[in-house]
């Protein structure tokens, strides 16, 4: 496959950047996105030319590095995926690609297509935690949790805190990150003590870095790549809302 | 800040705000489209020119007025306020950007089909409410005989400058009952005689309409009322009788006063 490539390059967090075109020459239908991107990095390379930056690290779709808005959408065209479980077979052969960062006040470009995430961990420091000292194995069934409850929590646990959902949102709105987050906690009995202490602290946290607000276009759940739904929205609306007008602190 | 003042400057209270005023509107819009389905009455606008009277003066109705008047003025400074911190939060567009992949239209559009809404609910109530409150309106006087209410005998009243009281009693003498009121009605039909008004208010039940089919939905699912129970009938009622019915039984008044008045 022959492709025309249009890649951001951006020097540092400061530089303006701007989309620089790039031949994709003899790529394999069955490379990853990320291994064409190899290919094209080793050519510069071998030209004496900067590479193109981007994240990844374990390219089997569960760590949530790797990024990249393909073609006006996070991950590219494909549904249920990362970036790195995109395969070429999925573009035309003569196809011009447009390959940018993720665009978010709250995401900073570090280089090229790589942008700064910590902000989801500060949010994650903020609250998304359960404060109990582990001590010896509890009996497994010492606390009954009915399966559609432990299944909804298991989804919203599949949160890989990629960004897909802020990249997709046309705000640039981090709900669908924090209410999984929220929710996988919120769900089961372990999280009950701190649920709503949790939430309104998780929320201040979301708003001070700068994130826009929900409008429920419903387009991050349609780019997550583990398809958490945006009903896990609705829940952290529920509780935050019940926790600011109805319950006393604690 | 007390915990009022921090829950609602919150991203979620602030849409909390937009959903309450949002769905408060929806209720107006059903009064108000049953009041105004007295427009399809052939009785000279008696019906209408009366119940007007009784929505400008009935006092709980007057207290609900006023929240609806702040309720839109707040739903509209909100969704700035908003809309301005999401512009902030995506400073550098993408150059590349596929909305139509992932979201309807509608969900992406809400701040230019309520700038439509707004803009024509100014033109809406500066012709007809303004003009009722504070216009020189013509009155009407309507005798209705008592034993046979189809004979109507309406006698317009033109403005003159001089003060006409509002007038509804039995006159049992000459066997009729008499109506004297703002005649708001021919107001109404005169608008909707020029064409390029019923447009206006065509397009404007259009850009309702695709607003309803997002916003009443999206304003449960803000509150966070969301339960696969009743979820389908949410959705329903949004799109089948906020998003289709009540736009549509709107629109029909201006062309039906077009054609048929």
């Amino acid at each position: 496959m022959n492709l025309t490539l249009k890649v951001w390059r951006q020097k540092n967090t400061e530089d303006k950047g701007k989309l620089v075109t790039y031949p994709a020459s003899d790529i394999s239908p069955d490379m990853s996105f990320l291994e064409m991107l190899d290919v094209v990095n080793e050519g510069l390379i071998k030209k004496n030319e900067d590479p193109i930056h981007f994240d990844h690290d374990c390219r089997e779709g569960i760590c949530g590095m790797c990024s990249l808005h393909i073609n006006g959408r996070p991950h590219g065209p494909k549904q249920g995926i990362t970036t790195c479980q995109l395969h070429m077979r999925s573009f035309k052969d003569g196809e011009t690609i447009v390959i940018e960062p993720w665009r978010a006040a709250a995401f900073p470009v570090i280089k090229d297509l790589a942008t700064n995430r910590e902000a989801f961990e500060r949010i994650q420091q903020a609250g998304g935690f359960i404060s109990v000292n582990t001590g010896g194995v509890p009996d497994a069934n010492e606390i009954p949790i009915p399966k559609v409850i432990a299944d909804e929590a298991f989804n919203s646990a599949t949160c890989i805190q990629c960004g897909a959902c802020v990249a997709a949102c046309k705000n640039a709105s981090a709900m669908l990150f924090v209410s999984a987050k929220v929710s996988q906690l919120a769900l089961l009995p372990q999280g009950q003590p701190e649920r709503y202490r949790r939430v309104q602290a998780m929320v201040a946290q979301m708003d001070a870095e700068g994130f826009g607000n929900c409008t429920n276009t419903g387009a991050c759940e349609a780019e997550c790549p583990k398809e958490i739904s945006i009903s896990n929205i609705a829940r952290m609306n529920r509780d935050y809302l019940n926790a600011k007008l109805f319950k006393d602190e604690y | 800040m007390s915990n009022y003042a921090k829950t609602f400057s919150s991203s979620l209270g602030k849409k909390l705000i937009m959903s309450l005023t949002g769905l408060f509107l929806c209720i107006f819009l059903v009064v108000h489209l049953i009041g105004n389905l007295q427009l399809f009455k052939d009785d000279g606008g008696q019906a209408f020119n009366a119940y007007s009277y009784f929505m400008t003066h009935f006092p709980p109705i007057k207290i609900v007025s006023y929240i609806l008047y702040i309720s839109i003025i707040v739903h509209a400074v909100y969704a700035l306020i908003l809309t301005t911190g999401n512009r902030k939060a995506r400073p550098v567009g993408y150059a590349y950007y596929k909305g139509e992949a992932n979201s309807p239209w509608t969900s992406r559009n809400m701040g230019i089909l309520g700038t439509i809404i707004l803009i024509f609910l100014v033109v809406h109530m500066s012709n007809f409410w303004a003009q009722y409150h504070w216009g020189d309106l013509p009155h009407a006087r309507y005798e209705v005989s008592l034993t046979n209410p189809q004979d109507v005998v309406v006698t317009p009243i033109p403005f003159d400058g001089s003060e006409i009281a509002h007038a509804d009693y039995v006159d049992a003498q000459a066997g009729k009952q008499v109506l004297i009121a703002k005649d708001l009605y021919k107001i109404v039909t005169e608008s909707f005689s020029q064409w390029w008004y019923v447009l206006l208010y065509v397009i404007s039940m259009a850009a309702l309409s695709f607003h309803l089919i997002h916003g009443f939905r999206s304003a449960f699912q803000t509150l966070g009322w969301d339960n696969s129970k009743y979820i389908p009938l949410i959705r329903f009622l949004g799109v089948w009788v906020f998003g289709v019915l009540i736009p549509l039984a709107f629109a029909a008044m201006p062309i039906y006063i077009f054609l048929f008045r």
